[in-house]
């Protein structure tokens, strides 16, 4: 399955929370996101949440990519709950990285997209994240509809 | 049975080669090019036409012999084996100890100390969300700390390697202790691992805490400091391991790093320090990938080139300070998080080449660390890894035992060529700092990096489990992931406030100051009043935060 590209581009959002600064994964995926034609928006590791939240509102993104490594990912159910306290609950949350199977469900259970580990294709995570992008600026138009009405 | 010198190629050669190439290439057909990750093509078969014993005396000779590329000591693993030095630190600073203990029991002589990721990030534990504290790293902020994490610890007589970035509060904590203690601070051996700032701004960004030129700064007080007062303690460890993981080709990571060393050594020297007293106290850190063969040649390029280096265009005159001594890490980007089991065997053969490369002291990766911080079973896997390669295998029975092979003395060559023109495009940058200050390093590293991962994406680079006989079943080990109590680390957070609240402000105050004035007049060492507001119960936390006020914030620079 392809998901069909979004006009104008998916606007992704690709960052790191919390401590860590091991940013060689976010910026491969960066650039793998950008030549699949998604406009990326990037920045450095140790982000804060709010910071996240503010930049997430401001480039009205419509997918959040956060990469981990030292368990920064323990976090992330703390951004989606800043995420939806902003009114935008729509943006889809992806975490890459390394997460341990038992804490999976957790994140899931969060609200967490996907989770795409070590070892998950270029192909793999393109597809996710556009299928994700796709079904937040749905779920956004739809709520700016309902607004309109 | 004496064997008679014959001189190589015997006659007939030729026309045995020739045989052999034809019948080759009727049974292979059309033959694929086959490169190594530093670009180098690999040919099927490399006989004396590649490499001959001419030149043994120039580029080989004897261990513990100039340009020792068969070893940096004369008995290398046949006296001595190398070092068992596994990566520890988790939790508050009393599980450290009790895992200490436990390694100390089992006959370690060396350990090493890994802090919080807050530590990293160059701030305290009350200054972060209590769930993140201690799960990969030990919470030190304070000397108080460190006297716990080494109650019973034998200061003097057990070598620590502290990962431990600039501006180096670990080892100012631990010279608290040791003051505390009535240990000598000349007793005190160790290396301060993460001393290599440079190689933070190219390829790890977690470990920045200072400016890029804030940096530099700090590192040569630091060493300068070290050379007067903790003689037996090494303040640089030049550090290729963070530029191989993030994508470097292994003759790329031997260059920059060679190119890093040389410029610390020339900052030294234009601060007036003597190259011997300072090259004998450094030491390399690398990371040893799975292409066998390649990281054999490289790290014995890698002693050969430094030797040279040293001697010929440092000036050094010890021969001590010729050696390229080195700690090697399994490659951890080699490790997959598909069949996890299988990163047993990776590690083996990774191990097996550093061994085999003559390398002095080793960390082995568990095989969960694609997966997660390792838990005591799997961290006992990797020790035991290394007895059995230790005690079973018999690779510690020949000094340098590739040697001579056509294949190995050639690649050994070739690699040593890619490294040389690295440090040649580096020295035409104007060195390794305006090298990385101008994106240079990095841009290279990231253009690699890439076109590794695509090579994984089109299948040219098989990764088995990953791109090739990949499982659908649960391959998974189930074990649950240990993480440290939070509510111990919520109890240490409280400890730590109240610790902070009943010390003498005033003595803080003033240390605080003394190491801000010291950070803005040249003449002063800076490292001095780091060593000296750590014995004043200035933490962690509030003496990064000073220097990162009067010598700025360290900033990545660069680029998506």
């Amino acid at each position: 399955m392809t998901t069909p590209r979004l006009d104008p581009p998916a606007r992704v959002l690709v960052t790191k929370i919390g401590l860590d600064g091991h940013d060689r994964g976010s910026r491969i995926v960066a650039a793998f996101l950008r030549d699949a034609g998604m406009d990326v928006i990037y920045t450095p590791p140790w982000q804060s949440i709010g910071a996240v939240v503010k930049l997430a509102t401001e480039e009205d993104v419509d997918a959040i990519g956060v990469s981990s490594l030292a368990t920064d990912h323990l976090i992330v159910p703390n951004l989606l709950e800043a995420l939806r306290a902003a009114g935008l609950a729509h943006i889809g949350v992806v975490v890459g990285g390394i997460v341990p199977d038992d804490e999976r469900p957790g994140l899931l259970q969060a609200g967490v997209s996907a989770i795409l580990g070590p070892g998950a294709s270029r192909d793999e995570i393109i597809e996710h994240v556009a299928a994700i992008a796709a079904k937040s600026r749905q779920a956004r138009d739809a709520d700016f509809e309902e607004s309109a009405r | 049975m004496t064997k008679e010198a014959v001189q190589l190629p015997l006659p007939g050669f030729d026309q045995a080669c020739g045989q052999w190439r034809a019948e080759y290439s009727r049974q292979i057909g059309v033959d694929r090019v086959v490169k190594n990750r530093s670009g180098i093509e690999i040919k099927p078969l490399y006989t004396p036409r590649d490499w001959s014993e001419a030149a043994y005396d120039s580029d080989l000779a004897f261990p513990g012999q100039y340009p020792f590329t068969r070893g940096v000591y004369p008995t290398m693993h046949r006296g001595r084996t190398w070092t068992q030095r596994q990566l520890i630190g988790l939790g508050a600073p009393e599980d450290y100890n009790a895992r200490v203990h436990q390694i100390l029991a089992a006959g370690a002589t060396a350990i090493s100390f890994l802090p919080c990721n807050s530590g990293f990030r160059g701030v305290d534990c009350d200054e972060v969300d209590p769930v993140l504290l201690g799960t990969c790293g030990t919470v030190a902020n304070t000397t108080d700390d460190m006297d716990v994490a080494l109650k019973g610890v034998p200061l003097g007589e057990i070598s620590t390697a502290m990962n431990d970035p600039s501006p180096f509060t670990l080892l100012a904590f631990t010279l608290g202790v040791a003051k505390r203690r009535g240990v000598p601070w000349s007793s005190i051996s160790g290396t301060s691992n993460q001393s290599d700032y440079l190689s933070h701004f190219i390829a790890n960004h977690m470990f920045l805490r200072l400016s890029l030129s804030g940096s530099r700064r700090v590192l040569l007080d630091h060493i300068e400091f070290c050379l007067k007062r903790t003689p037996n303690w090494n303040p640089v460890s030049v550090v290729g391991q963070h530029m191989q993981q993030a994508g470097a080709t292994p003759a790329e990571t031997v260059g920059f790093t060679l190119s890093t060393a040389l410029q610390y050594a020339e900052d030294c020297v234009a601060r007036g320090m003597d190259i011997d007293a300072v090259l004998r106290r450094f030491t390399f850190f690398f990371d040893i990938s799975i292409s066998f063969f390649e990281e054999i040649a490289k790290f014995r390029a890698a002693r050969r080139i430094w030797a040279r280096l040293a001697r010929e265009r440092l000036g050094a005159k010890n021969p001590a300070s010729w050696r390229f001594k080195f700690h090697g890490q399994t490659s951890g980007v080699d490790l997959t998080r598909q069949q996890p089991l299988n990163n047993i065997a990776r590690v083996a053969v990774q191990a097996m080449a550093g061994i085999v490369s003559g390398l002095q002291s080793m960390h082995t990766d568990a095989y969960d660390e694609a997966v997660a911080t390792p838990t005591e079973e799997t961290a006992r896997i990797a020790i035991a890894t290394q007895n059995i390669l230790r005690e079973e295998a018999h690779l510690c029975d020949v000094i340098d035992p590739l040697a001579g092979s056509f294949y190995v003395e050639t690649l050994t060559d070739q690699m040593e060529a890619e490294i040389l023109a690295v440090i040649a495009k580096i020295d035409a940058a104007g060195g390794m700092f305006k090298a990385t200050e101008a994106g240079l390093v990095q841009t290279m590293i990231g253009e690699s990096a890439l076109g590794f991962q695509e090579k994984i994406e089109s299948g040219e680079q098989k990764i088995v489990g990953v791109n090739c006989f990949q499982s659908n079943g649960e391959d998974r080990p189930g074990k649950p992931t240990e993480r440290p109590d939070l509510e111990r680390m919520k109890a240490h957070v409280e400890r730590f406030k109240e610790y902070k609240a009943q010390r003498s402000q005033d003595e803080v105050r003033r240390a605080l100051d003394a190491l801000a004035r010291a950070a803005n007049s040249p003449g002063d060492n800076v490292y001095e009043r780091v060593v000296e507001a750590a014995e004043r119960g200035v933490t962690h936390g509030e003496i990064v935060s000073c220097l990162r006020k009067e010598l700025g914030f360290g900033h990545p620079l660069v680029i998506a």
